[in-house]
């Protein structure tokens, strides 16, 4: 018999400040309405290290965190701080399966400094939480939407993310509402 | 429901093709994985996708080689090469060869998104394309029903009740009634207008011929089948179906028919795909088909089924007072296609025109006019440009010489006597015309 909490898990795997995360995981309670739990996680990511791309492969790590022993949670969500890639794109700034159990975002190309502009924390925090909702709402089933505001646009560039919002368009949130317990 | 774009992925790496797998979903795609050419061709056997990206070197037979088969099977395939940096000339060999472009692995998150945007516009583009096509090609108004007469009134309203309908319709009429005019007028005021409107003259094709036409065929099905094509009832997706002349279909035919009518499915010939189409059939015919299921040549099932509602159109010696509109209309017609004044037409000649009883129908009258238009003096229509009066002339010969001395003084004045142009008319020398003008001592008026 499974024991899911209603919970969303969100695992620190880029040693990041705990204020930092916690501010995070209020924004995704807030779009999801569900409790939302931080955990310090841990990972040797030597193995999905590819040193012609210098690059870590977003499918290997995501795997790995699936096959560890089942979630107790309704989804996870791994923090990183690397450089993602998948074999047939040149980068990534997160990934989930379409109805799947776990994914991953990183913070590495949300950076301004990465574009050579100066550093600002809250822009990135605004960044990285989008990226961490919208790879959820896969997680929970949704594909990418057209509504420029929709925080399930897709977004290839760093621009994109910030284009759009944090919340999901009135579309999404019903389909969302649909599966959500 | 807007219809979900396909992909099919053709790729030899397994970690490639779930990266671009779970990429696509997440956009809503319909996604569809082969590792390799031959189990993309077989996949492509049985049903169509809208994108195929391939990779160009796999091992076995290659991409170029799979874009090449592709494209014999469906000629409209899109289809995007994915290549490494090395065979970049590969990847143009394929443009050459049809392809829609390619892509250089690994790709540009931005790059992928934005070539299948623009392969997704192009689909959506070659359809609204189509859509408009037929639409222009065949869209017809009520108001190219002429007549104001009780009988074409009643048609009118009978078309206007059954247009918000879906139901089979049979439009009987005797020949040159306007029987297509009206079959086009009932979707062109229904919800179906801005699909196609596909006519089939079935008495014109032969069975095999007509099957084909119908249902499509698959390559190679039947010597000179080269590529697929698509049938009429694919082509009426959404639309109407016309098929004129409905009682000259075979017995085989009326089989398949009934079938295709109660199923809305049929397999292309030489296939076994079964494709869908959400078509309204229209059927014309002059003969009276509940007298051909007494006599066992027509099916009895079928006739239900398509006689959900029936309009007769009357003949023309039946609402004699549309002849003064009719005539006006043709008149119009064609002096405006001639490049021509607009002609008037003499009390007289109206008159007869009202007189007769057009085995023919409208399109006895409109022949008339035409000719009348082309013989006339480009002012007025008189009687003498009017058939009537030469078949009373020639009614009153009786030999086949008189008869032939009578046609050959028609056409000598009609040329002007212009010995070359009337010989030529006739389909004789100048020798064999000079020899007959003597026998029958025919002589110009100057």
């Amino acid at each position: 018999m499974s024991l899911i909490t209603p919970t969303i898990l969100l695992i620190n795997y880029g040693d990041f400040e705990k204020n930092f995360l916690q501010a995070i995981a209020r924004d995704v309670d807030q779009e999801f309405h569900l409790p939302v739990s931080v955990e310090e996680g841990t990972t040797d990511l030597e193995p999905y290290f590819d040193s012609i791309r210098r690059q870590y492969n977003a499918n290997g790590i995501l795997k790995s965190m699936d096959s560890d022993s089942p979630s107790r949670y309704l989804k996870q969500l791994g923090l990183f701080r690397v450089d993602l890639f998948i074999p047939i794109l040149t980068y990534i700034f997160g990934q989930a399966l379409l109805n799947g159990p776990s994914g991953i975002a990183s913070l590495y190309r949300l950076r301004n400094e990465v574009y050579g502009m100066a550093k600002d924390e809250d822009v990135l925090r605004e960044r990285f939480t989008k990226v961490v909702i919208h790879e959820l709402g896969h997680a929970f089933g949704l594909v990418h939407c057209h509504h420029p505001a929709c925080v399930m646009r897709s977004s290839t560039y760093v621009e994109d993310i910030d284009q759009k919002s944090r919340h999901f368009c009135s579309q999404c949130r019903i389909t969302l509402e649909k599966v959500l317990p | 429901m807007a219809h979900k774009i396909s992909i099919l992925i053709v790729d030899d790496e397994e970690s490639v093709r779930d990266s671009l797998f779970n990429w696509f979903r997440e956009d809503g795609f319909v996604v569809e994985c082969a590792e390799d050419a031959q189990k993309a061709l077989s996949i492509l056997e049985s049903r169509n996708f809208d994108i195929i990206l391939a990779d160009i070197r796999m091992p076995g037979m290659d991409g170029l080689e799979m874009q090449r088969r592709i494209k014999a099977l469906n000629k409209d395939s899109i289809i995007i090469i994915m290549t490494a940096f090395a065979s970049v000339e590969s990847a143009v060999r394929a443009l050459k060869d049809g392809a829609f472009d390619y892509i250089t692995k690994p790709f540009d998150p931005d790059d992928l998104s934005h070539l299948i945007r623009n392969a997704t516009k192009q689909i959506s583009l070659e359809a609204e394309n189509e859509a408009l096509k037929e639409k222009v090609i065949s869209l017809e108004n009520i108001d190219d029903v002429i007549g104001n007469s009780k009988a074409v009134i009643k048609v009118l309203k009978e078309v206007e009740t059954v247009a918000k309908s879906s139901s089979s319709v049979i439009i009987t009429g005797e020949s040159g009634t306007g029987k297509e005019l009206i079959a086009k007028a009932i979707p062109s005021n229904s919800k179906r207008k801005y699909f196609p409107l596909v006519s089939v003259h079935c008495g014109a094709l032969t069975e095999s011929l007509l099957e084909s036409e119908l249902f499509g065929h698959e390559k190679g099905a039947f010597t000179g089948a080269m590529y697929t094509r698509k049938g009429r009832f694919e082509m009426a997706d959404g639309g109407t179906i016309f098929l004129d002349e409905i009682s000259t279909i075979s017995p085989k035919m009326q089989v398949e028919l009934l079938r295709v009518l109660e199923t809305k499915s049929f397999v292309r010939v030489g296939g076994n795909k079964e494709v869908s189409s959400d078509f309204r059939i229209i059927c014309a015919t002059n003969k009276d088909l509940m007298k051909m299921v007494k006599k066992g040549t027509f099916r009895e099932d079928l006739y239900y089924r398509l006689n959900v509602v029936n309009i007769t159109v009357p003949p023309l010696r039946d609402r004699k007072e549309d002849i003064p509109l009719l005539v006006d209309y043709f008149i119009k017609k064609y002096c405006t296609s001639m490049s021509r004044n607009l002609v008037t037409i003499e009390a007289p000649a109206l008159k007869r025109l009202e007189e007769y009883d057009y085995p023919g129908n409208v399109r006895e009258l409109e022949n008339m006019i035409e000719r009348a238009i082309v013989v006339g003096d480009q002012k007025e229509i008189r009687i003498r440009d009017l058939p009537f009066e030469k078949n009373a002339a020639v009614s009153s010969v009786e030999s086949l010489d008189d008869m032939e001395k009578v046609h050959i003084q028609q056409i000598l004045t009609k040329y002007s006597w212009n010995i070359s142009r009337s010989a030529k008319a006739l389909h004789v020398d100048r020798m064999t015309l000079y020899n007959k003008i003597k026998k029958y001592d025919l002589k110009s008026p100057l």
